[in-house]
């Protein structure tokens, strides 16, 4: 492959000298009972480079990069570093060889200060024991500032974004010498913001000689930061793609067939309006008004999708629908029966199907195996049971099929839910929700950590749903993913309503919407571009002819992307 | 109507991937897999994935409550070897020999060992089968012993477990036993009823004693938050102290007696005795057998069960699922309450025939080691159950015969539960550990390797 040659050893770099390391996994084999998740992979990783590793759900990737950092032992192969064997017996030895991980979720102490969880576990200690804090609190300076982090080491973890608390993660590595960090699906729970702030860090990391290993699923991201790609599809490498492939050609080379990427879908043939929202108000216990005297309806074969930046109301407006949160006021009617006040089993029981924002929270069970989960919202009903008694048998029945149909990657049904890898939980998630007969399905982040293939599917689903005459609402943070679902996209904005306006609305009118600017003035701002550009060509385009463009523009690569080939519709509504 | 096209349609959608060779080796896998019937679960702990473990808090607590069988084993194993070490500490010949130690060593070590194993073959022989009885009516009297001591251990454990698995600590089983006790007792001596009839007032009257002690507390922590292990030591005491004042009113004493202690329960009132009266062992124990079917029924195969495991696991995702959080909790603890009090029936109906402030005697406790060492499941439960009646039952018989003293017992049972709450130790101790050793030279090169790198 095509990358800067770096040798081994040290670099200058202006100010200081960095050690660098160069990592290797040679023959990796990991087995889990009778799945072999990890088929004698081989991987290096170049000093300085950030290294993608793509594939499918259930590919192996989490798996691996659990094995590099000493959580799994490897059934077989070995991990070399500077071309010297090692053995990792435990995350420890991983840190201290110099390799560093940001877990999804992450693990800090939200009571503690940044300061605190990033001296937790390696103390640096005064005279008489006691914990040495300013060396940190500089070590943090230190380091946010080289790289623009822009992290108080005083505030309270729990008082932090998303994207600044693993900007922590990311300096609890750094500070313990991290030379190879590995990035688990970063980006899944990051904002658009976010997520360009972490991609220029990333790089930033990379030219003072820190190798990455980056997984993400969005194609835009890893065409953007990565120097070189390794595809593994079903625990083995199938081979490297070079960032500069078309999009079109990483899907398919990773999922190994052709994938659509835009989604084919008739213009929606809306019916009666069947569910309302009328001057719906929730207020949180601090007395906040997180959701501020809504309105809107949605009728039945018709997708609304919810737009705004996450923590504007959009956790709180699916919550209240479903009977989960406390103080709610106004009236929510479905079918003309009021929602407000009733409980969550009654809300379900009416035929509502619901996909929480966070399927590892609120969505599954990791413990139960994955045909209970399946079953979660209606394991007290026929045919999974009469009376009181359930029916094994019947929970495992649906379990086979609703595995085959939404293609999730497990040896059994039986194996507890939380051995999943990410994505295959999120299609247990869906699949539970879009297999009963619905009167309302609602759905956060639906393909949230979901492989490009496994999107095409669900997001097929989703309008196959719609096109049953169930009114939709489809919350994402993704714009792609709204403006290809979307009939209609409705705006939030500090718990308030900023707009409902019809699919094909330009990105930059959603932008100032998504900002708290109604659309009049957006649209009057900038003339409503409905681009519709020619669809990018996603032919067979499957052949790996690398391209040695080595002058990739990140810059550009991130505009492009899927966006460019941007949804049909917009005619009606 | 769109509703009943669905399946049709869910059938055009059914298989995205047709031709991927990825899909049927999938196919394949999960048919070779679930044709054998046996899906071993992963050797790796699921937390270590990333942490991106979905479910409930994954306390410690949870994790000593839930943990691995073979632990339980190791953990009851090593406890016994280290209590017969400490009885050879105590042994007079072990004294002496210790004396010419560098000497004669195999003196002292077979010292030890007799020591040792004459304690462990006498609280055998005290528990389970005696050799020297005449006949096997006299040789089986331990084991019968055993039975009955571990009857009330048994459901008062259920009680725990249960509890336990659907996220509560319940500690009350003492208060919930002695509330049935005292319900059940006076059912059984003060009213006078026909056969049959009066026994079954008894279990009834027991069951509810317990039930609602035990409901309380979850009524309690559902409405108000409070916490249920302050709760539960709280309803202890109270029931204990309710307890010492009933046995003081007159209603509770016998007639022109002052002592806290109740009339004899009525013939009609007490357990049947199983195998005639040479045995102490009633009904009670058929109705344990009973109690842990019915529970390892409910956890597995009922819907009321499916929730509180839900609740235990994830109490958000039950919640998003449209389970009745607070409903759960307090129907558990209710029927925790009601198992409880079926050990509370048997100490005043089977046991004992009479009500003392000792009814429970420290049932109430031992059935949370009971249900600590059952890892929470019905049938751990009930096995833990009998081993602690057996050590209860043989550690008279060992006094008698070697003058061990029977808080060596006691001691044996605590450090059961240390191991049980330290697994890594018991691993490490029996060389257990999930990581696989490394041959020399990779261990060697590694620390070059770390050395030179993290420098
Ligand atoms: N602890 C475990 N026990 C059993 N099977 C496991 C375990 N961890 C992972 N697996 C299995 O190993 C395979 C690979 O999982 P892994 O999490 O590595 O996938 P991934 O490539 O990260 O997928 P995703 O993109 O969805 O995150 C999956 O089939 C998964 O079910
Ligand atoms: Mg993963």
């Amino acid at each position: 492959m095509l990358q800067p040659h770096i040798p081994s050893g040290t670099v200058t770099d202006a100010s200081r000298l960095v050690r660098v390391l160069k990592l290797e996994l040679r023959g990796i084999t990991k087995r889990f009972g009778s799945l072999l998740a990890n088929d004698h992979i081989d991987v290096v990783v170049e000093p300085g480079q950030i290294h993608c590793l793509l594939g499918e759900n259930g590919a192996g990737k989490s798996t691996l990069m659990n094995v590099l950092y000493g959580l799994y032992e490897p059934t077989e192969g070995e991990i070399l570093v500077n071309d010297k064997p090692v053995s990792f017996r435990g995350p420890g030895d991983a840190m201290a060889a110099g390799i560093g991980m940001v877990h999804q979720h992450f693990m800090l102490v939200p009571v503690f200060t940044v300061a605190e969880n990033v001296a937790l576990g390696a103390e640096s200690t005064k005279a008489g024991g006691f914990l040495n804090l300013e060396d940190t609190r500089r070590k943090i300076k230190e380091i946010s500032d080289r790289y623009g982090f822009d992290v108080d080491p005083d505030a309270l973890v729990e008082d932090l974004p998303v994207g600044v608390q693993q900007r922590v993660e990311i300096i609890k590595a750094l500070v313990r010498d991290a030379k190879v960090l590995i990035l688990d699906e970063p980006t899944a729970v990051l904002t658009p913001q976010e997520t360009d702030e972490l991609l220029d860090i990333m790089r930033q990391l990379k030219s003072n000689g820190t190798s990455i290993v980056f997984i993400s699923h969005k194609l835009r991201e890893v065409k953007a930061v990565s120097d070189t790609i390794t595809v593994i599809r079903r625990g083995k490498v199938v081979g490297s793609a070079n960032p500069g492939d078309s999009t079109t050609a990483l899907a398919s080379m990773m999922v190994g067939r052709a994938v659509n990427l835009t989604l084919d879908k008739a213009p929606a043939k809306p019916l009666e309006k069947t569910f309302k929202v009328k001057d719906l108000t929730v207020i949180a216990p601090n007395g906040h008004h997180t959701v501020d005297g809504i309105s809107f309806d949605i009728a039945r074969g018709e997708i609304l999708a919810v737009a705004g930046v996450q923590g504007n109301g959009q956790t709180e407006l699916t919550e209240a629908i479903l009977g989960l949160q406390e103080r709610v006021h106004g009236s929510i009617l479905l079918d003309d029966v009021e929602l407000v006040g009733r409980s969550v089993k009654d809300v379900l029981n009416s035929g509502v199907g619901f996909v929480p924002e966070d399927r590892s929270v609120d969505g599954l069970i990791g413990t139960f195996s994955i045909a209970e989960n399946l079953v979660l919202d209606r394991y007290d009903q026929p045919p999974f049971a009469k009376g009181i008694s359930m029916s094994p048998a019947k929970v495992l029945e649906n379990a086979k099929s609703r595995i085959d149909e939404f293609d999730v990657r497990t040896p059994s049904g039986l194996l507890a839910a939380g051995t999943l890898s990410g994505g295959n939980q999120q299609k247990v998630v869906m699949a539970r929700e879009l297999s009963r007969p619905l009167r309302l399905f609602i759905a956060s982040q639906p393909t949230r950590g979901v492989d490009v293939g496994s999107i095409e599917f669900l997001h097929k689903r989703i309008v196959a749903e719609r096109d049953q005459g169930t009114p939709v609402m489809i919350i994402s943070t993704e714009l792609d993913e709204v403006m290809e679902l979307a009939d209609r996209i409705a705006v939030l904005y500090k718990g308030k309503l900023v707009g409902i306006v019809p699919a094909g609305t330009g990105r930059d009118v959603l932008g100032l919407m998504m900002a708290g600017i109604p659309q009049e003035d957006a649209a009057s701002d900038h003339a409503v571009k409905t681009d519709r550009a020619a669809k990018t060509e996603h032919a067979a385009n499957t052949d790996q002819a690398v391209q040695p463009d080595q002058t990739f523009k990140t810059d550009a690569a991130a505009a492009e992307g899927r966006a460019t080939s941007s949804p049909e519709g917009g005619e009606h509504a | 109507m769109p509703d009943e096209d669905r399946p049709k349609h869910v059938d055009q959608h059914a298989k995205p991937h047709e031709k991927s060779v990825a899909a049927e080796e999938t196919a394949a896998v999960a048919a070779v897999d679930t044709a054998g019937g046996a899906i071993s679960p992963s050797a790796v702990p699921a937390t270590a994935q990333s942490g991106k473990l979905p479910g409930g808090p994954d306390t410690l607590l949870r994790k000593i409550f839930t943990g691995s069988g073979v632990v339980s084993v190791l953990a009851v194993l090593l406890a016994l070897i280290l209590g017969g070490l400490l009885i050879a500490a105590t042994d007079e010949r072990v004294a002496t020999t210790s004396g010419y130690l560098f000497a004669r060593p195999t003196d002292f070590l077979s010292a030890v060992w007799n020591a040792a194993t004459r304690s462990y073959i006498a609280l055998f022989q005290g528990s389970v089968f005696n050799p020297r009885g005449s006949g096997l009516a006299v040789q089986f009297a331990p084991l019968m012993e055993t039975l009955t001591i571990a009857t009330p251990l048994i459901t008062a454990g259920l009680g725990v477990a249960l509890a336990f698995r659907a996220g509560l600590f319940n500690i009350g089983a003492q208060g919930q036993i002695i509330m049935a006790g005292i319900l059940a007792a006076w059912v059984g001596f003060a009213l006078h009823l026909p056969l049959g009839l009066h026994l079954l007032l008894v279990l009834v009257a027991g069951i509810v004693g317990g039930a609602l002690w035990g409901g309380l507390v979850g009524l309690l922590k559902a409405r108000t938050g409070a916490h249920e292990v302050i709760l539960t030591i709280m309803f202890n005491y109270i029931a204990l102290y309710f307890l010492r004042y009933l046995l003081n009113t007159p209603a509770f004493q016998r007639p022109g007696e002052s002592n806290p202690i109740s009339p004899i329960l009525d013939p009609t009132a007490v357990y049947p005795q199983i195998f005639g009266s040479q045995y102490r062992l009633h009904l009670g124990f058929i109705l344990a057998i009973a109690a842990t079917v019915l529970v390892w029924w409910l956890l597995n195969r009922s819907t009321v069960g499916f929730e509180f495991r839900a609740v235990g696991a994830n109490p958000k995702a039950a919640l998003t699922a449209g389970i009745n959080v607070s409903r759960s909790t307090i129907l558990v603890m209710a029927i925790a309450g009601a198992l409880a009090g079926m050990s509370g029936v048997a100490q005043v109906a089977g046991t004992e025939k009479v009500l003392t402030d000792g009814v429970a005697a420290t049932y109430g406790f031992d059935a949370i080691t009971v249900a600590l060492l059952g890892r929470s499941t019905p049938w751990g439960t009930f096995a833990a159950g009998l081993l602690f009646g057996a050590f209860r039952a043989g550690a008279v018989q060992m006094q008698i015969q070697t003058g061990t003293p029977i808080d060596i017992v006691l001691v044996v049972q605590s450090l059961i539960v240390l191991f049980i709450a330290a697994p890594p130790l018991v691993r490490a101790i029996f060389g257990l550990n999930p990581r696989r050793k490394k041959p020399a030279a990779a261990g060697k090169s590694q620390q070059a390797a770390t050395t030179g790198g993290a420098a």
